[in-house]
């Protein structure tokens, strides 16, 4: 027992002896994504330090090793007991993290959300990837084009919780009432939980369950890719299409297969940027979150804060960008 | 001679208790802590990371009582979504949230009479397979009750339960009703005959119940206890979140079993205490928050949490396996 305590107290020592590095002046900005190890949220959070090295600001990068609220209040809990300046999170829950946030800006610590909104009681502003309704929009019509204007197709979301995905699949819904999509099918609409075995094995199911299944939406990162090597897996190149939100590094094997013809996705490093910089001039007072200010953030123009259907402000990034076979390969490299 | 020998070494063992080893842990910790950042000591600071999720905490006590027992309950994950969604509900439809939270309570404390009730009188089915059925009935029901909702729009008082603090000072609430959940289940376990025969069970359940332990009784009301603290979690962590959803506290099962054996709790059961169970919670809490103080990333801590979980656990067998040879081989001289 003596030397197990004498062990125990030596190792404590020795580890005590390293020290913490101290950080600069300027604002301390954390940015908090829905789980690590997400290439999409590695990817924001470049742009995010980006930002804050152009401004003089210290970043921090956190995220819980699973997609959950529970996770992310207890992060943000430790950011507080840190006195951090400000924190940009993308929220695992619409409404959950309410609570934690209002006791964050309780001690002045400025909130943005950005790509999954946290409802407004809970953030100063929204940093929005580009108008929902047109990212609804734009899948549908991408796999109207590629199955024709007909046959059934389902949608492979993420989480049933996640407040963007739904919103998408609105969007997604009320475009498809057009007269012109009258052939087409909504058949049903699976979760994956941005889970790649999850992902991959609804895919599979879908297969099964919809013989006729023409076309499938994954508005979701880790779903499109999952999906796609399922479609690849299951030999069904060119029968079942699919578009939806994808990185290209991830899907530029599955365009050159045939897997997935064209996608969409805004710049997350623009994203990340974006957010981060906006906490920034909120830490300056520049802007405080109100619909109608107007602000320059650096190298990405000039923005208004807005209005949100939610009730809350936001800011919007810009129109979602289509990959296909003609560009993939040169942002296949970039994020 | 030989008596001696075995007197001095009950006295050792009355010294060297488990409970030692996490409380020279945590300060050993608190210390690498404070070291690491300039954060740490702060009271306010350190009140507060003990109390996130302490509901986990309220989880933890009658889960060592089940292990003690020698079983299991993976179901408790999935009370606290049930629980928390048909609290949710009925608050919704019109009762009153001190109604809404007795409905939680009770159907944390129905979910476990059920599983109890299955595990004691249906002989050969053991509670890994009926809990492992549980955990998925209890949360498919609350995904059938409520599919991908969210309910919120509590009265501001409810919040005070996970939010609040104490009066004038910065001891928040929730550390005082599990201060006082710890005791009462300490003495239940330590200082009472049922406590006793709760141990008994456990060594040798066969043995206990010829000496007339009524062992499906015991059994049923420790299952029970399980689901009914299940329940009151589920009431604080609504109140953490402001809102309840299907799909809370996913998980919360395994990190509730792992905290119990690292206090002490032998998952073949007989062994352990609600003192050690405390302080492993202490120990885990200070341990994350730690390492969320110097933003250690999210699966590195799970890594880091592993590893310590194994470690402590492994380390006074490999001590106590050392010491026993060398006895051995002094005796043998």
């Amino acid at each position: 027992m003596k030397k197990l305590v004498t062990i125990l107290l030596m190792v404590f020592f020795a580890v005590a002896l390293f020290s913490v590095t101290a950080f600069a002046e300027g604002h301390t900005i954390a940015m908090i994504v829905k789980n690590v190890g997400n290439p999409f949220m590695d990817a924001a959070g470049r742009g995010a330090e980006e930002a804050c090295k152009e401004l003089g600001n210290n970043f921090i990068f956190q995220g819980p090793a699973t997609p959950t609220v529970e996770g992310q209040i207890e992060i943000i809990e430790n950011l507080i007991a840190q006195k951090v300046s400000a924190i940009c999170i993308t929220a695992n829950d619409f409404d959950a993290l309410v609570p934690v946030l209002q006791k964050a800006k309780g001690n002045n610590i400025k909130v943005v959300s950005f790509d999954s909104a946290v409802a407004p009681g809970g953030r100063d502003v929204h940093v929005n990837q580009a108008n929902a309704e047109l990212i609804g929009k734009l899948q549908v019509q991408a796999i109207a084009e590629m199955i024709g204007y007909e046959g059934e197709i389902a949608i492979l979301s993420a989480g049933a919780t996640m407040t963007n995905q739904n919103t998408w699949i609105e969007y997604m819904k009320e475009e498809l009432k057009d007269p012109k999509y009258a052939k087409m099918q909504l058949v049903t609409i699976v979760y994956g939980d941005d889970l790649r075995d999850k992902s991959y094995n609804e895919a599979m199911g879908l297969f099964k369950s919809y013989p006729n299944l023409k076309g499938i939406i994954s508005p979701t990162t880790v779903g499109i890719s999952a999906t796609a090597k399922a479609i690849t897996d299951a030999g069904l190149i060119g029968q079942v299409k699919l578009t939806g939100l994808g990185l290209p590094s991830e899907m530029a094997e599955w365009v050159h297969n045939g897997a997935c013809e064209a996608f969409f996705l805004w710049n997350p490093v623009d994203l990340g940027y974006l957010a981060s910089y906006v906490a920034s001039l909120l830490c300056d007072g520049i802007i405080t979150g109100k619909a109608g200010e107007e602000f320059s953030a650096g190298r990405m123009g000039d923005y208004t804060i807005v209005e949100a259907v939610d009730g809350g402000t936001e800011v919007l990034l810009g129109p979602p960008f289509r990959f296909d076979i003609t560009n993939i390969d040169e942002w296949k490299d970039i994020y | 001679m030989k008596r001696q020998n075995s007197l001095s070494d009950r006295r050792a063992n009355i010294t060297f208790k488990w409970e030692w080893l996490l409380v020279i842990l945590i300060i050993g910790i608190s210390i690498v802590n404070g070291r690491l950042s300039s954060h740490f000591w702060s009271y306010t600071g350190i009140m507060d990371a003990l109390s996130v999720f302490l509901e986990k905490g309220f989880m933890v006590l009658p889960m060592a009582l089940v292990l003690i027992i020698g079983d299991i309950d993976i179901s408790v994950a999935s009370i606290v979504a049930l629980s928390s969604v048909l609290m949710a509900m009925s608050y919704k439809a019109g009762l009153s949230m001190v109604v809404a939270i007795l409905v939680a309570l009770a159907t944390g404390a129905g979910c476990g009479y059920f599983n109890g009730l299955l595990i004691s009188r249906i002989p050969g089915l053991s509670a890994i397979i009926v809990t492992l059925a549980g955990s998925s009935i209890y949360r498919g029901i609350a995904y059938i009750l409520l599919g991908d909702q969210a309910i919120g729009g509590f009265p501001s008082w409810y919040s005070y339960l996970a939010w609040g603090y104490i009066g004038g000072t910065h001891i928040p609430f929730i550390i005082v009703m599990f201060v006082g959940c710890a005791i009462v289940y300490g003495l239940l376990l330590h200082r009472t005959a049922w406590g006793r025969k709760v141990y008994a069970m456990g060594i040798n359940p066969v043995a206990a119940r010829f000496s007339g332990v009524p062992v499906a009784k015991i059994k049923q009301i420790i299952f029970t206890l399980n689901g009914l603290m299940a329940g009151v979690a589920a009431v604080f962590l609504t109140s953490k979140l402001g809102s309840s959803r299907p799909n809370i506290a996913t998980g919360y099962e395994l990190e509730v079993i792992a905290i119990a054996v690292l206090g002490g709790v032998s998952p073949s059961g007989g062994k352990g205490g609600i003192l050690g169970v405390c302080l492993s919670l202490i120990l885990m809490r200070l341990l994350r928050y730690g390492m969320g103080l110097i933003n250690v990333p999210g699966q590195v801590m799970m890594v880091i949490i592993g590893i310590v979980l194994v470690g402590v656990v492994m380390l006074p067998n490999i001590f106590g396996a050392r010491r026993g040879r060398k006895r051995r081989l002094k005796e043998a001289q």
